[in-house]
């Protein structure tokens, strides 16, 4: 044993210091949220979205803005998409009917530059669906934490469960207050990487609290606190290979897989990186809060 | 945990060379095949349409309730049965009628083989319910009458839809129903989605009926604007024939002064009706309404016996044609809107695919080459475990014939930098046992038995994620939900039973020596 406490980074020193940075970030990111709210997308605000290229590559915002400014269409935004050839136009939910405004557009736009322009993508979400989609992916990221929070409580006992999930709102908020800061927008990819993040932190910790337990039972002189860092540093090494391949995975689509995966795979690193930190410094440490001691584990046995 | 028996090993390479050559399949010929199977690929990816349609029988509702007025009013009258002051408003039916006219009223309406109310013995409850208010008697849809017309409805929208569909011809579109009151279209491959649109937009209601005053009727009038807008029709309300007396309808030119019309054909009852209407009415002008507008309003110049006859308008070829084949697939029993609508062109598909390919190779890459040099040969069990996996994953989302989508090859790529983490458990947890253990054998076995439970905890927590997202998400989302979970399963098999055993066989090797 001697050889291993050599090695060994006292977690407790930094406790503090790291609870006392989640707190204040998470006050930061619900202060955004009610400020300034989330950039919703079409998915979950309605409306429609026209992505174009331009064939020649020598058509400019300006242009594409004017080519449009005369259409009774609403509130048109005009955007660069990833490349300086690909254009994104993004009306918002008018009383005329979406779907005759995108053939209006369309043909405008084609015959304002010659068909040099090819469509290729049209997205166009009516006032129900997005309603609908807003309520199901909040649904989804509440039945997926409930879901964590029960198989824990499962698997161990609702001591771990309520440090866990605790953990994992801290991720989400965090998450969620990275994209109200940046205006990034928040559409259905996005809830479906809040939901792996959800599983990817939950993962994390876990093998954390999977040691945890296991020392328990080993230890009989040792406290939580002394029985959590134990089990942190001897899961770190494993903590931190996962979190680097995951990652070497996230950014290869991050950089190459195309702007449509931009959004998914930033909101995943996001939260690849405050999932590992939260199940080391938030997870952990709150078990010393809802009284995890031998008895809690030893009970489990009988 | 380091003892494999023959079986089992047997069985393990069976299985990866099954599912193996399953995989392979998709990128051979189809004679070469081991299985006739393929994985699909989603809209996003090779192209196409998703349009999810919305049917409005809101107003249907109201007009179902004016039918079954005149029915009560026949029934009333047929039975002499007294009642005063009969309107419908807000979707019910009210009228005043003396209590022992009522009461026979009532006696018939709730017998369970009445024609007029009828009853589902599934739901033990009428079309029809009534309320008595003072001496007034309220009639309105049940909640069950209301499905049912609801259901009818969509029903038979979507045959119309998919007549319609299959008219114009696209490759393999799904079709379905969704819900109480909406159709999916899937239309893979389609390039310009605004035709197929438009066509499904229309309720092509078509009649023909008389123009001006001078015709008596008891139906009334209403003024219709013609379809350029530029004059408005006092058309009357008494129709002659509808879109349902027709049997086919074809563009055509016609020869006399170059013009595109489209030709029709009526059936029996429509040619007869047709044939008198024209007759009695020669010199009038006989207006062709579809949707609310009149498409034209020619004069009846000698009575048409033939049960044919030409629609002419401002028609283009083009339009024509679609009108065509409006009437041949018939009046959609409610109007239809576009509640959700995906369109990828082709050229974003391809590129798409070209971008997940790259980033899969690219993430492949770096993991395999992280792990080669942090784990050296133990690196290189958990990388040909890793490439095993990926085939596996493949493998199994052609058996069962999946779709792949673009957030679903991002899931392949996620797996990739997930799935080491399983062997990650357990070879770090080695480590800690050499320190341990003097048998480095014992070492091996208590590493994959002692990370066991922490495993299959990280996996499950990771499985209940893409589960939750499968049955919540949509489309692409669902995608990446499919491929995040079976490769989480993959994960599991390859860790256990592949790089397990290659690791026995490098330790009963290599390290027996040793201790």
């Amino acid at each position: 044993m001697s050889d291993k406490t050599k090695k060994r980074i006292d977690f407790n020193k930094h406790f503090k210091i790291a609870n006392i940075f989640s707190t204040c970030a998470i006050i930061f990111c619900l202060s955004i949220f009610f400020l300034k709210g989330l950039n919703l997308g079409i998915d979950f605000k309605g409306g429609t979205l026209i992505e174009i290229r331009s064939e020649s590559g020598d058509i400019n915002i300006k242009d594409l803005r004017s080519s449009i400014s005369n259409l009774d269409i609403g509130d048109v935004s005009v955007k660069n998409f990833g490349s300086k050839q690909d254009f994104i136009i993004k009306l918002e939910l008018s009383n005329k009917k979406n779907s005759e405004n995108v053939n209006l557009i369309k043909n405008k736009i084609s015959s304002y530059f010659n068909d040099q322009v090819s469509f290729r993508r049209v997205e166009n979400v009516g006032p129900k669906v997005s309603n609908e989609l807003i309520n199901s992916g909040i649904l989804a990221i509440a039945l997926s934490l409930s879901a964590m929070l029960i198989y824990i409580w499962i698997r161990f006992e609702w001591q771990f469960s309520l440090a866990a999930i605790l953990a994992l709102l801290h991720d989400v908020i965090f998450t969620l207050g990275i994209f109200s800061l940046f205006s990034y927008e928040i559409n259905l990819s996005i809830v479906a990487a809040i939901l792996t993040i959800v599983g990817y932190s939950m993962n994390d910790t876990v093998v954390i609290f999977d040691r945890i337990r296991e020392n328990l039972r080993k230890y009989n002189h040792f406290n939580i606190i002394e029985i959590s860092n134990i089990s942190i540093n001897e899961t770190l090494s494993r903590t931190i290979i996962t979190s680097l391949t995951t990652l070497l995975a996230l950014f290869s689509i991050y950089f190459v897989g195309g702007e449509i995966l931009r959004g998914f795979s930033f909101a995943m690193i996001v939260g690849v990186i405050i999932g590992t930190f939260s199940s080391i410094f938030v997870a952990t440490p709150f078990l010393k809060f809802t009284n995890v001691t031998q008895k809690t584990v030893n009970k489990e046995e009988k | 945990m380091l003892y494999f028996s023959k079986l089992k090993i047997i069985l393990i390479y069976f299985f990866i060379l099954t599912i193996s050559l399953i995989a392979v399949g998709n990128f051979l010929d189809k004679d070469f095949n081991f299985v006739d199977k393929k994985i699909n690929l989603g809209l996003d990816l090779q192209g196409g349409s998703y349009l999810l349609l919305e049917v409005d029988s809101e107003p249907l509702i109201e007009q179902k309730l004016q039918n079954k007025l005149l029915s009560i009013k026949k029934y009333f009258k047929d039975n002499n049965l007294k009642y005063s002051n009969i309107e419908l408003k807000d979707e019910k039916i009210f009228l005043t009628i003396e209590d022992k006219y009522q009461k026979e009223f009532l006696d018939y309406f709730l017998d369970k083989k009445n024609n007029l109310n009828i009853y589902f013995a599934r739901y033990n409850s009428y079309e029809i319910d009534h309320e008595i208010k003072n001496n007034s008697l309220i009639l309105f849809y049940s909640k069950y009458g209301i499905i049912n017309i609801e259901t009818q409805t969509l029903d038979q929208s979507l045959e119309i839809v998919r007549k319609r569909i299959d008219e114009i011809g696209t490759k393999e579109p799904t079709i379905l129903k969704r819900g109480k009151n909406r159709i999916l279209v899937e239309l893979p491959g389609l390039k310009n989605p605004e035709r197929i649109k438009s066509l499904l937009g229309k309720t092509a209601n078509l009649t023909f009926r008389f123009v001006g005053t001078d015709v008596s009727n008891e139906f009334g009038y209403e003024e219709l604007p013609s379809e350029s807008g530029d004059e408005q029709l006092k058309i009357s309300r008494r129709v002659i024939i509808s879109g349902e007396n027709l049997v086919d309808a074809q563009p055509m030119i016609d020869n006399l002064n170059n013009e595109t019309v489209v030709s029709f054909k009526l059936d029996r009852l429509g040619s007869q009706r047709f044939g008198q209407a024209t007759k009695k009415n020669v010199g009038k002008r006989l207006a062709i309404v579809l949707d609310g507008k009149v498409i034209s309003a020619p004069f009846v110049r000698e009575s048409i016996l033939g049960g044919s006859g030409q629609i002419s308008g401002d028609f283009t070829f083009q339009t024509a044609t679609d009108l065509a084949l409006l009437l041949r697939s018939g009046a959609l029993p409610a109007p239809i809107n576009i509640a959700e609508e995906r369109t990828v062109g082709p050229d974003l598909g391809e590129d798409s695919i070209k971008a997940g390919a790259i980033s899969l190779m690219l993430g492949f890459f770096l993991v395999i080459t992280f792990m080669l040099s942090k784990y050296k040969i133990l690196g290189l069990i958990s990388n040909l475990s890793l490439f095993v996996n990926l085939v596996l994953l493949l493998g199994i989302l052609t058996l069962f014939e999946a779709t792949l989508t673009l957030p679903g090859i991002a899931g392949i790529i996620l797996t990739v930098g997930m799935a080491v983490d399983a062997n990650v458990l357990i070879f770090e947890r080695i480590k800690e046992e050499l320190g341990n253990e003097e048998n480095q054998i014992y070492a091996y076995d208590a590493g994959y038995k002692k990370a066991q439970s922490a495993v299959l905890d990280a996996n499950i927590t990771t499985l209940i994620s893409a589960i939750i997202l499968f049955m919540m998400g949509s489309g692409p989302v669902k995608g990446f939900a499919i491929t995040l979970g079976v490769g989480i399963l993959t994960t599991l098999f390859c860790t256990y039973f592949f790089a397990r055993h290659l690791t026995s066989i490098y330790v009963m090797k290599f390290k027996k020596s040793k201790y």
